[in-house]
């Protein structure tokens, strides 16, 4: 089963111009898939259509088979969890214990199974021994794995990352990547947003590239890297490491391990 | 044109201190980068550049920050505002005029700049971020990228010595980063400014600084060219620095005995092969 269908859509706000302009879109369950484009290409506003944040103006929208417009946002977050680039925007509680719990309160769920779920989090996260710390006094890379642990306490079955990694460093951002791909081999289907391309290299299965409210590009990291004329017309940078490939005349290559075999096989 | 001696910082909510005893040259011109984890410093450190720290924010400070002679101890922030620019991560915090115009207005005309001189400054400010034809524009209208060049602008006009640039890219997509770097470029080679720039992303900092400084916990650990620096590829892993994945790769085939060198740029990646 897919688990998101998008046929068609369309999307403006209010007496605006059109941000969406016919978006069809289709996820596998279990899929790993990178969303990349500029600014203003409509990729965090496709996004917000997975969880109902966003209705289209034209347009249907499926998640695991079902017509979203027939669930609230809080249904369809149960099933969507989406992690935004500013973390201090998803803090509000004053413990970090009280902040994960939020959601699955929110759930009514028994308060064992809350503590259960909290615990597991906090050690997938790496977070455990700050459970009683005020949240703000995390630094840059623990806020955002906290606020990764909030949305993955509510055991969704799709993740969207919108720039999780935006102004973090190495440490930090392998901390949040050790958790995403550790969620991804658990079967959820992980949908990320991101300007990084080395990023998108070294995780996706899949490119999915906008434009102009458009997708104008979709395949395999090794092909849409590969293609300097759709790079070109999204604006968008070809990696060190696919450069050097094409420069070396060999088979194009992404990822610096992919590339080092290939040297050492040709050599 | 920057000379800090023996400085040690202690924010007042801090137990520990976040600059450790730093001493650092910087000459008139010279591009320097500094890079290092999140928490190493960099950031308090630009901010004892024009006198924020200890005048602003105050803390345990000792030791000395002189720029271009003057000690930051004995003037006020105001003072070193016209000599040093600062840019930080967000530009929509620095922009508050209704157009472009008079935003780069309002630095040299409370220098009382000469009205001539400010329109002179303003149009040669513009045509260095190459934005002349956004003069009359409402720069809440302007790309991510477009509002860093004019928040760049804006200081520019003040004519000041050094331009302090603090993570200035990392909230823009990848052509906002390329435009903000070509101006910095343009900025070091044709106006032979003196640029401090934090980063995260090696691969500009590889391309673009005469020198690069990096932090661990407060202090300064490894600092020197690009290419002293960026070849201790696994000291700069080890402390969570980034470096140009095409350096990690000629780093690995250099360990491997595959080639002699490791590559700061694709270019010079090219010629190990040749």
């Amino acid at each position: 089963m897919n688990a998101i269908d998008v046929e068609d859509i369309h999307f403006s706000y209010p007496e605006s111009d059109e941000i969406l302009k016919g978006v069809t879109l289709s996820v596998k369950e279990k899929e790993f898939v990178s969303l990349v484009g500029q600014n203003g290409s409509g990729k965090t506003t496709l996004a917000k259509h997975f969880n109902g944040l966003l209705r289209p103006t034209k347009g249907k929208v499926h998640i695991f088979g079902e017509d979203a417009k027939n669930f609230s946002i809080a249904e369809l977050s149960k099933k969507v969890g989406h992690l935004f680039q500013n973390p201090e925007n998803q803090i509000f509680e004053e413990t970090v214990f009280d902040e994960i719990a939020f959601g699955p309160r929110n759930l009514n769920l028994p308060q064992e199974e809350i503590e259960a779920r909290i615990d597991k989090v906090l050690k997938t996260t790496r977070l455990s021994r700050y459970r009683d710390t005020h949240p703000l006094s995390l630094s840059g890379g623990e806020k955002q794995r906290l606020a990764l642990a909030s949305v993955v306490v509510m055991e969704p079955r799709i993740l969207v990352l919108d720039e999780p990694t935006t102004g973090l460093d190495l440490l930090s951002i392998n901390g949040i990547l050790e958790v995403v791909k550790g969620l991804h081999k658990r079967n959820v289907t992980v949908i990320l947003i991101t300007h990084d391309m080395e990023l998108v290299s070294e995780l996706s299965e899949r490119v999915v590239v906008m434009n102009n409210g458009q997708i104008i590009g979709d395949g395999k990291p090794n092909d849409i890297f590969a293609d300097d004329e759709l790079l070109k017309s999204a604006s968008l940078e070809s990696p060190q490491i696919m450069k050097f490939s094409k420069i070396l005349g060999l088979k194009p290559e992404v990822k610096v391990d992919a590339l080092y075999k290939r040297i050492i096989d040709t050599l | 044109m920057i000379e800090i001696k023996n400085l040690c910082f202690r924010y007042h909510s801090h137990t520990e201190n976040t600059l450790r005893n730093i001493n650092l040259h910087i000459k008139k011109g010279e591009f320097v980068s500094i890079i290092g984890p999140s928490g190493c410093g960099k950031s308090t450190l630009c901010l004892t550049l024009n006198g924020i720290i200890p005048k602003t924010i105050s803390g345990d400070f000792s030791g000395d920050v002189i720029v271009d002679g003057i000690n930051t101890r004995d003037k006020e922030v105001s003072e070193f505002s016209r000599k040093v620019g600062m840019i930080l991560q967000n530009p929509e915090s620095q922009l508050f005029a209704m157009t472009v115009e008079e935003e780069l207005a309002f630095g040299p005309e409370n220098l009382a700049v000469p009205r001539k001189e400010i329109e002179e400054r303003i149009s040669w400010a513009l045509s260095v971020v190459n934005m002349e034809n956004k003069r009359d524009e409402f720069p809440g209208n302007l790309s991510g990228g477009q509002k860093q060049r004019i928040a760049i602008a804006a200081f520019l006009t003040m004519k000041p010595d050094i331009l302090v640039l603090d993570e200035p890219t990392s909230q823009l997509d990848p052509v906002g980063k390329r435009e903000v770097f070509s101006v910095l470029k343009e900025l070091h080679e044709k106006e032979k400014m003196t640029i401090v720039l934090v980063e995260h992303r090696t691969e500009p900092i590889a391309e673009l600084s005469d020198r690069v400084v990096v932090m661990d916990k407060g202090s300064i650990v490894l600092e020197g060219t690009p290419r002293y620096v960026f070849e201790k590829v696994p000291v700069l892993r080890e402390l969570g620095v980034m470096v140009p994945d095409i350096s990690y790769l000629t780093y690995l085939l250099k360990e491997g005995g595959y080639v002699k060198d490791i590559a700061l740029t694709v270019e010079e990646g090219k010629r190990l092969f040749i």
